[in-house]
């Protein structure tokens, strides 16, 4: 098979066209702690173009935002280890000493953080923790940069922007906050985004006009924009890739509606399950994936997945499934028995008769499932 | 929206508990006062499960407790098979808690840090069960193992070495041990993973089932919501909006804000185009200076001078389904049935257009 490559790598050869801003190639994140290493990014390798939005999803523990993370080159920490390589318009950060890399944050490549609480200082009015990086960045004026900052919240459609200078983040809701820091990360025109959970704590309605406003200055600015979120429905109209993340590898990336139609790894499957709809009716019984992440210093053997898996087989718990593809070459996935092949089918029906409990808890939702995947 | 009155009540007889005209008000210092629950009427018969939803701010976490007296609600009833909560002295009140217990939103940070396992769930019965540690032993192992935390490695731990997920078991175990006859969940599952969020639903609905429990389960994501809930109130502002039986909200919302809201929620379907969705513009307003009339108009895509004047009651527009609005989504009923001929209920072509 051509396409089988080295364990838990995407090949960046399989989107690399050479016009791509970002190219991640293998990177590793540890954290020694006293207990071992925690594997957190354990080989992750992919590509992204400007203009173009990819989401990463997973749970808790799986690694996604270690990974933007360590894009960006923020886990400075003594014991975090980064290796691999990330090239950024051609560009290699990996290696790069703190104050080479300040020079791209927020210039370059910028981040939104989940909590729009806390990423904020509270004693510093908006309009200064607005003004800092581009006075910093762009070399500006007090004065200039202060136009700069009207314009800014005016785009991330904040009403009586100069009013609101002067205000400190205590003083604005959520939503206006997230705003802010939107705002903020956009000051000096980035190419590169990373929002991290931008949505997850905000309610859904504010959550919808803050993903509108983040596909919107995407658009505007061209950017390429890495979205971090654990819900799959938040990343399902508004990616042009996914990339779902467990145990601190890539378990299947694909391009967004090829993911949702032909989805490949059993997990993918279960997340997408878990999600309760408003189409079913009510009480309709949730289609949990059994257990919980494993621990990354001493995670299962073969593949991490297995113990949670309705598909596993002896092979998987030796041996861990590299990245391969089946139909086309911008869908890949690291499972044995992928859904929806009959390797796949047959493995779930032999669990199912040796009464293997996660594939039991699997047969109520594969009655359903021609009404969920269909 | 954002409307009193109170035709969606059912016969007291029928119901456990009936709430009536909550008002819930916090002093916010200059004489001004948070108005964070005005007026809101709803009840539960048994076994049943009451979904509360509504933006951050809406008064939905207030309701819940208020349920409990904590705070003491400013006015109104709150009557618990018959006994009106809000009459009770201290004392009474505090007997009475042991039937109405809460889970709340952040499992870890809602368990003692300090404590064992064991005895965080069997600090009830320290208090109003046996005093026997044996016998409280039993219980809390019996309900340990129904909410799937393995009850003998669990006894002598400590919260942080629980994942979320078991932890907002173990909160569920605490809220069980009294055997209670309602249990007020406070976002149970905003905190988890959907994989994790999903198993706690799942296990609320078995032990719902167990137990005979009686639910209110407050939530922001209508989907959650839809899935524990047998009935769904949908509050803004301190307001109650509609009311109905779950299946039905969902199939046909009767209120604009329930439609702007539902659109909002997100689907996990990439056909599903969101730029096509009406976002619901702007945010809360100030629950200190609340809007006259209809709370909802300064949002609402339908407003006209009478929801500035006049505030909405409820009203039926269906079988189990009641909203407080003026220009409502579905023609409303007259007399307790449905108008006959659908009447074209004016300019809401734009909104997704009522089919009666």
């Amino acid at each position: 098979m051509d396409n089988e490559i080295r364990v838990g790598r995407t090949p960046a050869r399989h989107v690399d066209d050479g016009q791509s801003l970002l190219v991640v190639d293998d990177l590793r994140t540890h954290f020694a702690v006293a207990a071992g290493a925690v594997r957190a990014v354990d080989g992750v390798s992919f590509s992204l173009s400007r203009g173009r939005t990819l989401g990463v999803v997973g749970e808790s523990g799986s690694g996604k935002t270690v990974l933007s993370r360590s894009i960006m080159g923020l886990n400075t920490t003594d014991n975090a280890t980064t290796t691999g390589s990330v090239k950024y318009a051609g560009e290699e950060l990996i290696g790069k000493s703190v104050k080479q890399k300040k020079a791209l944050w927020g210039a370059e490549m910028a981040m939104v953080f989940q909590d729009p609480m806390t990423s904020l200082n509270p004693v510093v009015t908006i309009g200064r923790q607005l003004t800092e990086h581009v006075r910093y960045h762009l070399d500006m004026g007090k004065k200039e940069s202060e136009d700069v900052a009207v314009a800014l919240l005016k785009s991330v459609h904040i009403p009586e922007a100069e009013k609101r200078l002067d205000n400190y983040p205590h003083q604005m809701s959520g939503g206006m906050r997230q705003r802010v820091c939107i705002a903020i990360a956009l000051a000096c025109g980035p190419r590169m985004l990373f929002a991290d959970e931008p949505t997850t704590a905000l309610d859904v309605t504010v959550q919808h006009q803050i993903l509108n406003l983040l596909a919107e200055q995407q658009s505007d600015r061209a950017m390429a924009m890495i979205l971090v979120t654990h819900d799959l429905g938040v990343v399902a109209g508004r990616t042009d890739e996914i990339m779902v993340m467990y145990a601190g590898k890539v378990a299947e990336k694909a391009p967004t509606a090829k993911l949702f139609s032909e989805l490949r790894h059993p997990y993918t499957q279960g997340l997408l399950w878990s999600i309760p709809k408003v189409t079913q009716p009510k009480h309709t019984r949730l289609n949990a994936i059994p257990g919980r992440p494993p621990n990354l210093i001493d995670p299962p053997s073969g593949c991490k997945f297995s113990p949670r898996c309705a598909y596993a087989q002896d092979i998987c718990r030796t041996e861990e499934p590299q990245l391969r593809s089946i139909d086309s070459a911008d869908h890949v996935f690291a499972c044995h028995f992928p859904v929806g092949t009959p390797e796949g089918e047959a493995a779930l029906q032999s669990n199912i008769e040796a009464e293997y409990p996660p594939a039991l808890a699997a047969i109520g939702r594969l009655s359903a499932s021609e009404e969920v995947v269909g | 929206m954002a409307g009193s009155g109170t035709a969606h009540l059912r016969p007291a007889d029928e119901v456990l508990l009936q709430v009536t005209d909550l008002v819930v008000e916090f002093p916010a210092g200059k004489g001004r006062t948070v108005k964070a629950v005005s007026g809101i009427s709803f009840d539960i018969a048994p076994g049943e499960t009451l979904g509360l939803v509504g933006e951050s701010g809406c008064g939905k976490s207030t309701t819940g407790r208020a349920l409990l007296r904590l705070p003491k609600p400013t006015s109104g009833s709150v009557v618990l098979d018959g006994e009106d909560l809000a009459g009770l002295d201290e004392k009474t009140m505090r007997r009475r808690r042991t039937q109405l217990q809460m889970i709340f939103q952040d499992p870890i940070s809602s368990l003692n840090p300090r404590r064992m396992i064991g005895d965080v769930v069997a600090e009830p019965l320290n208090v109003w069960g046996p005093k026997d540690k044996d016998e409280q032993w039993d219980i809390v192992a019996r309900i340990l193992d129904q909410v799937g935390v393995d009850p003998g490695p669990a006894r002598y731990k400590r919260p942080h070495e629980f994942s979320g997920g078991q932890c907002q078991r173990i909160s569920i175990a605490r809220a069980l041990v009294m055997e209670p006859q309602l249990i007020i969940c406070d976002e149970p599952v905003s905190a988890l993973d959907v994989s994790i969020q999903a198993q706690i639903l799942n296990l609320l609905d078995d032990l719902k089932a167990e137990h005979g429990l009686t639910l209110v389960f407050i939530a922001h994501d209508l989907a959650v919501v839809k899935n524990i809930s047998d009935r769904v109130a949908v509050m803004y502002l301190g307001k109650m909006c509609e009311i109905s039986e779950a299946d039905q909200l969902y199939a046909g919302p009767a209120h604009p804000y329930t439609q702007l809201l539902l659109g909002s929620s997100p689907v996990p379907d990439p056909d599903v185009d969101v730029n096509a969705i009406e976002p619901i513009e702007g945010e809360l307003p100030s629950p200190i200076s609340p809007p006259s009339g209809c709370r909802f108009r300064t949002r609402c895509p339908f407003a006209d001078e009478i929801c500035a004047a006049e505030e909405p009651t409820m009203r039926q527009v269906g079988d189990d389904h009641y909203v407080a609005c003026h220009h409502p989504l579905i023609e409303p009923w007259v007399d307790g049935r449905p108008v006959e001929a659908a009447v074209s209920v004016g300019d809401f072509e734009t909104g997704g257009a009522p089919t009666v």
